[in-house]
């Protein structure tokens, strides 16, 4: 009888490892020198400019290359694109050699094995953008190109009142305030419950990070920037769902007065009713005339694992992400350039620029490399955290405590 | 022995469709429920490893999987009830308006059944819109935010979800009402019924069966209920206070790529819906046997 049980546990066990799920080959990929190199790149709102200049580097590339085709896809950047890599990953028959992906995603790929390491020697990158490529001291990704955040402001509605552009993150509060009080139909400044990356800088200027939400630091930034999503700012009512692209639209129609928006929103800003009437400066940190630190935010290339021609691949991410091309992206779809003599260089002629690069000069910051971020930005640990305060449903202690756990429970699991 | 084999027989093309359709992907649910499987292992980053029922474990443990299954459960119970009534009584009144009115009410109501779930969130939601929505400007309450505050918000995708689901429980019973032979009504009648005894002691009874699949159709599709939040409120709310179970599985399992866990979740989900269906249905047999 003992027997046939051992039996049939054993049975059992067999057949639940002999059943376990699937999981692709390893194998693939390879290093051919000739036949079409497969490109994934990032679909654009408006692409026509970002196809010309891939053109170029394409026909630069092929005349070097004559038995090389380069076979450009565009692929839309909704969500589903991470089934899309994940379907490349698992078959190398559907991977292309070189992708573009959003750096905030490199975690998770790089743990999922679907990038190949690349060389970044000699090239003039700082330290805190390559530390935004590299996972475990390997770099997967060649920085293409980042976005940064400032602080937009009207310049007629400062004018009247006669402020100044807030020099600390306590002056913004009260400038902020101060403006709803005398103009009750704008909003002081457009800020957002699910904002996330225009919540992170007042979290890391006050010494907090998002590993650490429950420290002394990051609740002072909770706090003020909750402080923002009240009835005297920006009111919960109105302003606690609202995602960063959302404020971007109230500033542009000319509802806010001030705004924390990216150098990539200029252009739906000079389309708004706000165009011709704004200024630009660094988001202020918690001392006077301190620049608080931003979120580095930008696209890698990287060279895929299961690549069929991964020395042509990484020639090829060289050449587009090399300074000629970075200045040119920067000129057709106002990208800015990872590159420091290419972002020294276009800082001479742009001065829309200054700000942003003042900022980056300053220092910026990222989110933690580890596929936990996209559980936490999946779950919304962070619009939680400031919904749950911004709409009086926990004190700015639970909220963060709770969000901390979160934080916690995602980094355990992985 | 002939007897004994004809059944299964009978039950074999039956079969031969429904298990690998439905059989497979339950097994396969269950199976990756016991693994830890995440992206990491789908594309052969990292081995895959044997966690028992390690996944079940982390998700008893989670508070917030209560909170939400809580949620679900009270919100599918408001839901299965205020279809149920409207359907109900529109079939009622579908049986009983003229031929014009009747049309215009099946036109209506098959258009919003045909209508995708998608699609209807959609349009509900630019109706409650709070800068543009049409209801804001017929209230006159200009700015008014329907997806704030926690209760109006499942009051407003509640009313989506009825909108969505109550002609199957109107046309099926209307369907059923038209099958009652008229002398049964007229018999009452005679013995003085009005029209809510006639409805709660002749109509519903001899309905039963009709009720039945209906109210399990309800509790199955409100229970898992899914788009018309996710979409509506943008995945879950303000702070998450409208997520449902479906819509946290959904996050738990793709957005984080935790396949494992969501599939420890559908089975959880899986295994709730079976026990109420079959409580539902021995407590119908039961009371059946009495009539």
């Amino acid at each position: 009888m003992k027997f046939l049980s051992y039996t049939a546990a054993l049975l059992a066990a067999a057949l639940v490892t002999a059943c376990a799920p699937s999981t692709a080959p390893t194998t693939g990929g390879g290093d051919e020198r000739t036949g079409t190199l497969q490109v994934w790149l990032y679909d654009e709102p408006n692409r026509a400019p970002k196809e010309k200049v891939v053109g170029e580097a394409i026909a630069e590339f092929t005349a070097k290359h004559p038995d090389v085709k380069i076979q450009v896809t565009y692929i839309p950047t909704t969500p589903a694109r991470h089934e899309k890599f994940k379907g490349a990953f698992n078959d190398p028959a559907s991977s292309p050699d070189v992708a573009e992906y959003g750096n905030t995603d490199l975690a998770e790929y790089a743990a999922a094995g679907g990038f190949s390491e690349l060389d970044l020697s000699g090239l003039d990158l700082s330290p805190d953008l390559v530390k935004s490529a590299t996972v475990d001291g390997k770099a997967y990704g060649l920085p293409w190109f980042i976005g940064i955040r400032a602080l937009f402001y009207r310049t007629d509605v400062f004018t009247e009142l006669g402020l100044k552009p807030p020099a600390s993150l306590e002056e913004l509060a009260t400038t902020a305030r101060t403006i709803r009080q005398k103009k009750p139909d704008l909003y002081g400044i457009a800020v957002g419950g699910e904002y996330t990356f225009g919540a992170l800088p007042f979290v890391w200027a006050h010494g907090g990070d998002i590993t650490s939400l429950d420290s002394e630091g990051a609740r002072k930034g909770v706090t003020a920037y909750t402080g923002l999503l009240t009835d005297e700012v920006c009111p919960p009512q109105a302003c606690a769902s609202l995602t960063g692209g959302k404020t971007v639209e109230l500033f542009a129609s000319g509802k806010a007065a001030m705004g924390i928006l990216g150098n990539f929103s200029r252009s739906a800003v000079d389309a708004g009713a706000a165009a011709g009437k704004y200024a630009v400066v660094p988001l202020p940190g918690v001392s006077p005339g301190s620049v608080a630190p931003a979120f580095s935010g930008g696209n890698n290339l990287g060279v895929l694992k299961n690549a069929k021609h991964s020395s042509l691949a990484k020639e090829f991410v060289r050449l587009l992400g090399g300074k000629p091309y970075q200045i040119k992206m920067f000129e057709a779809m106002g990208n800015l350039p990872t590159l420091t003599s290419a972002r020294d260089e276009l800082a001479a002629k742009e001065p829309f620029l200054k700000p942003f690069l003042e900022t980056v000069t300053s220092g910026t910051r990222f989110v933690p490399i580890d596929p936990a971020w996209v559980k936490i930005d999946n779950q919304k640990v962070i619009p939680t955290l400031l919904q749950k305060v911004a709409t009086g449903q926990a004190t700015v202690e639970v909220a963060t405590t709770e969000a901390a756990a979160a934080v916690k429970g995602a980094f355990g699991g992985s | 022995m002939r007897r004994l084999v004809r059944p299964w027989l009978y039950l074999l093309p039956a079969a031969a469709v429904l298990l690998p359709l439905f059989g497979y992907p339950m097994y396969m649910l269950g199976l990756l429920s016991v693994f830890d499987y995440r992206q990491a292992q789908v594309s052969g980053g990292q081995p895959t490893t044997f966690v028992g029922l390690g996944n079940y474990a982390r998700l008893l443990s989670d508070e917030r999987f209560w909170q939400v299954l809580a949620q679900t459960v009270g919100f599918a119970a408001a839901l299965v009830v205020a279809t149920l009534a409207v359907g109900a009584f529109l079939a009622v009144v579908m049986s009983r308006a003229g031929r014009l009115p009747r049309l215009l009410l099946g036109l209506a109501a098959t258009a919003a059944w045909a209508a995708p779930a998608m699609t209807g969130s959609t349009v509900w939601m630019f109706l409650f819109d709070t800068d543009l929505g049409l209801v804001n400007q017929v209230l006159g309450v200009e700015g008014y935010n329907w997806f704030y505050d926690r209760w109006v918000t499942f009051g407003v995708v509640g009313a989506t979800v009825v909108w969505h689901s109550f002609p199957f429980v109107m046309v099926t019973l209307y369907a059923g009402m038209q099958a009652i032979p008229r002398e049964i009504f007229e018999a009452a009648a005679l013995d003085g019924a009005g029209q809510w005894n006639t409805f709660r002691r002749v109509v519903l009874p001899m309905l039963r069966p009709l009720v039945t699949i209906v109210v399990i159709q309800s509790i199955i599709w409100d229970f898992k209920i899914f788009t018309q939040i996710y979409v509506m409120t943008n995945g879950g709310g303000i702070a998450g206070q409208n997520t449902v179970l479906n819509v946290y599985a959904y996050q738990s399992a793709f957005g984080s790529s935790e396949y494992g866990l969501g599939s420890a979740i559908g089975v959880v989900m899986t295994l709730i819906l079976l026990v109420v269906t079959l409580f539902y249905i021995r407590a119908l047999y039961r009371s059946g046997e009495r009539l």
